[in-house]
């Protein structure tokens, strides 16, 4: 095909949609929520309702027959006023539902997809372990078979959607065998016997959003668990990250995007020395920086989920949207706090809330130095 | 049961309004979107249809090819087809041309109740309704805030100065919908894409039993000589305390009572 940047008429229904889901039902709550550490279940719920958690997944099981795109575009325009609950779209989605989709056999697909795509339930994706998330390969959570079972032993960390009330499952990652290269996955319903969820982590952003450490104490699951082929684990759920990058890159978009709406209002109410800020120069500039960085990233990401749509090598892509979708967003994020002055670095206005959030995008779903790892890779340098 | 959903596309009403040289709108220049009053009636005819099995639903358009966007808007509620009248004669038409032409557009449709917003947001006249009812010689039931179906009878909550009425007509008829009649729901990604195969028919003024002469600015029977942006906010005064809490309270309270809010 060839180059095109105009979106199909739903796909700018579905932005608009989202858009005015956002600012009527999300902004208005987003501050408290955030202060609170509240994890809006009814707000889930009606997105499961619009039918944003089963964009990716055909109506069959449970979902609105879109794309990965279209998920991309929702999890922009609500993280374009609130980043956890933008992240928990995100990962309810492209980390919960996505490998039941992709290497679930169909009876799997049946029994765990529908809710999860209707947004009644979410599940989690239990990659990181407490010794690392870079080498994610090199997992110490062991699963021995057992007969007709798996008994899985061992710990996660930072495991998104894994302990909210409508957590189901999670999904995780276990070595297999003597050798610790052979990893497979599967799928571990909350209220197994030996399977205790955390109580969470004091973190500096995300407050909304439900992260978990995760311990698996002779946790015994059935075959039937296990999901996709033994010994893919690993090569499946990196399978998943690569997607991963671009609906991140679209969450750090939406909170360019949501610091210039900001900026831009706060710039030409609020004045200083006979004028609106905005008519300073310095400060006009950082707004057009914001906005020049939140259209490169947003075209980066969409390159991505075009070659991805198309069936085409995007890893490259994706990793590239994804460092300069974060990286901008953490620049974005400081220099709204500075538009704002004092009110910066209060919680009263969002911009003080982005920059709390701004930073784990730099770090989750694969680090700054693993995206520049990654592209380097790519392009035939010597590996470390 | 069938009912029709009359609905307009309208410039966004958080967009700068620009008018063209004959002093009708720019609708090329805005984002257009479905006129807010007309999710109202749209959700009321929807909740109609949940309680009543066999209900079909279908939105009318009066409007250009762009209004084909509109018309999907309206579908991905959930609505079951379409009728749009789409004419290069009907540009600049006033509410009484646009009237005939919904009434010309229903003259062979079966229908029991017609269902709309009791105002557009760009134009305002509030006068499509009443006028639609006179064309079609059925009842209106204007400013509702409340519908019940009764067989062959509808029975309204009407909105008053300072209170309401109860009214009641034989279908089909006509009713205008108000805010307080309901909270429209959103449309799901689904409903967008359903929308998407929905039937609409197209009919231009010689389907629908018009012809040129009839409508289009200049045969509408109003004319707008003058538009003028409404002036830009003026400053307020500003109430200065001296920390007592006195000074500023009595030159508010002055305020108010001088505009009789007090
Ligand atoms: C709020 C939150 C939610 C999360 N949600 C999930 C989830 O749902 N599922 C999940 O599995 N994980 C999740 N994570 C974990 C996240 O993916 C990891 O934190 C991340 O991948 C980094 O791993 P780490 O914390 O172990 O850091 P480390 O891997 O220990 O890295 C430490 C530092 O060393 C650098 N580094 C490491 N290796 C190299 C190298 N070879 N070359 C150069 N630099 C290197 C890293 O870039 C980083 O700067 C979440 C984390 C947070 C904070």
């Amino acid at each position: 095909m060839s180059i095109s940047f105009e979106l199909r008429p739903e796909q700018e229904e579905l932005r608009r949609l989202v858009r005015q889901f956002a600012l009527d039902k999300v902004a208005p709550r987003a501050e408290e929520m955030n202060h609170r550490g509240e994890f809006p279940v009814d707000l889930v719920q009606e997105m499961g309702a619009l039918g944003l958690f089963g964009l990716p997944f055909p109506e069959e099981y449970g979902g609105s027959g879109g794309t990965y795109f279209d998920l991309c575009l929702a999890i922009e325009e609500i993280g374009r006023v609130d980043q956890s609950l933008g992240i928990t779209l995100e990962a309810g989605v492209g980390l919960g539902a996505m490998p039941i989709w992709k290497f679930g056999t169909e009876e799997q697909r049946r029994r765990w997809l529908p809710p999860l795509a209707r947004g009644e339930r979410l599940a989690g994706f239990g990659l990181t372990e407490p010794g690392g998330g870079s080498d994610a390969g090199a997992l110490r959570t062991r699963a021995l078979q057992d007969g007709d079972t798996w008994v899985i032993n061992g710990s996660k960390s930072f495991i998104t959607n894994a302990g909210t009330d409508i957590s189901d499952f999670v999904t995780i990652t276990a070595v297999t065998n003597q050798d610790p290269r052979e990893i497979t996955n599967f799928v571990v319903p909350r209220d197994t016997p030996g399977f205790v969820v955390g109580g969470g982590y004091r973190k500096v952003g995300w407050h909304a959003s439900d992260t978990r450490d995760l311990a698996f104490d002779d946790v015994v699951v059935p075959a039937e668990h296990q999901l996709g082929e033994r010994g893919r684990g690993f090569a499946n759920f990196l399978s998943i990250l690569d997607e991963g990058r671009i609906a991140i890159a679209a969450l750090a978009v939406g909170l360019i995007q949501g610091c210039v709406d900001e900026c831009v209002r706060y710039a030409h109410e609020r004045e200083a020395f006979g004028k609106p800020i905005g008519g300073h120069q310095a400060v006009a500039f950082k707004i057009a920086d914001m906005q020049a960085a939140a259209e490169l990233a947003r075209n980066q990401w969409w390159h991505a989920a075009w070659l991805m749509e198309q069936g085409r090598p995007f890893k490259r892509q994706a990793s590239i949207a994804k460092l300069y979708a974060t990286e901008a967003a953490v620049t974005a994020a400081r220099e709204a706090c500075q538009v704002f002055g004092g009110y910066g670095f209060t919680t009263e206005y969002p911009v003080g809330r982005f920059y709390q959030d701004a930073k784990i995008l730099e770090i989750g779903e694969g680090t700054s130095e693993v995206q520049r790892m990654l592209i380097a890779r790519d392009l035939g340098l010597p590996r470390a | 049961m069938r009912i029709i959903c009359p609905v307009k596309r309208v410039p966004d009403t958080a967009a700068k309004k620009a008018v063209e040289p004959d002093l009708t709108l720019d609708r090329d220049g805005v984002e257009a979107v479905l006129n807010a009053n007309d999710e109202w009636s749209i959700e009321e005819a929807l909740r109609i249809k949940e309680r009543t099995p066999g209900t079909e639903v279908v939105v009318l358009c009066v409007g250009p090819e762009q209004a084909q966007q509109t018309i999907r808007k309206a579908l991905s509620y959930g609505l079951d087809g379409a009728i749009q009248v789409s004419d290069p004669g009907i540009s600049g038409s006033d509410a009484s041309g646009i009237a005939s032409i919904v009434a010309g557009a229903l003259a062979d449709e079966e229908f029991d109740l017609v269902i709309m917003g009791n105002q557009s947001s760009d134009a305002r006249t509030m006068l499509l309704p009443a006028m639609l009812a006179e064309y079609l010689d059925l009842p209106a039931l204007t400013y509702c805030t409340k519908l019940d179906i009764d067989g062959d009878t509808v029975r309204a909550e009407r909105e008053m100065p300072g209170g309401h009425q109860v009214v009641e007509a034989k279908l089909p008829a006509v009713v205008s919908v108000v805010e307080a009649i309901n909270e429209p729901r959103y449309p799901s990604f689904k409903g967008i894409m359903a929308a998407k195969s929905k039937p609409v028919v197209v009919k231009d003024l010689q389907d629908v039993g018009l012809d040129a002469e009839m409508v289009g600015l200049e045969h509408a029977w109003t004319q707008v000589l003058e538009v003028t942006p409404r002036p830009p906010r003026q400053a307020g005064d500003k109430v200065e305390d001296d920390g007592s809490g006195t000074v500023g309270a009595k030159a508010l309270a002055d305020f108010l009572v001088a505009r009789k809010f007090l």
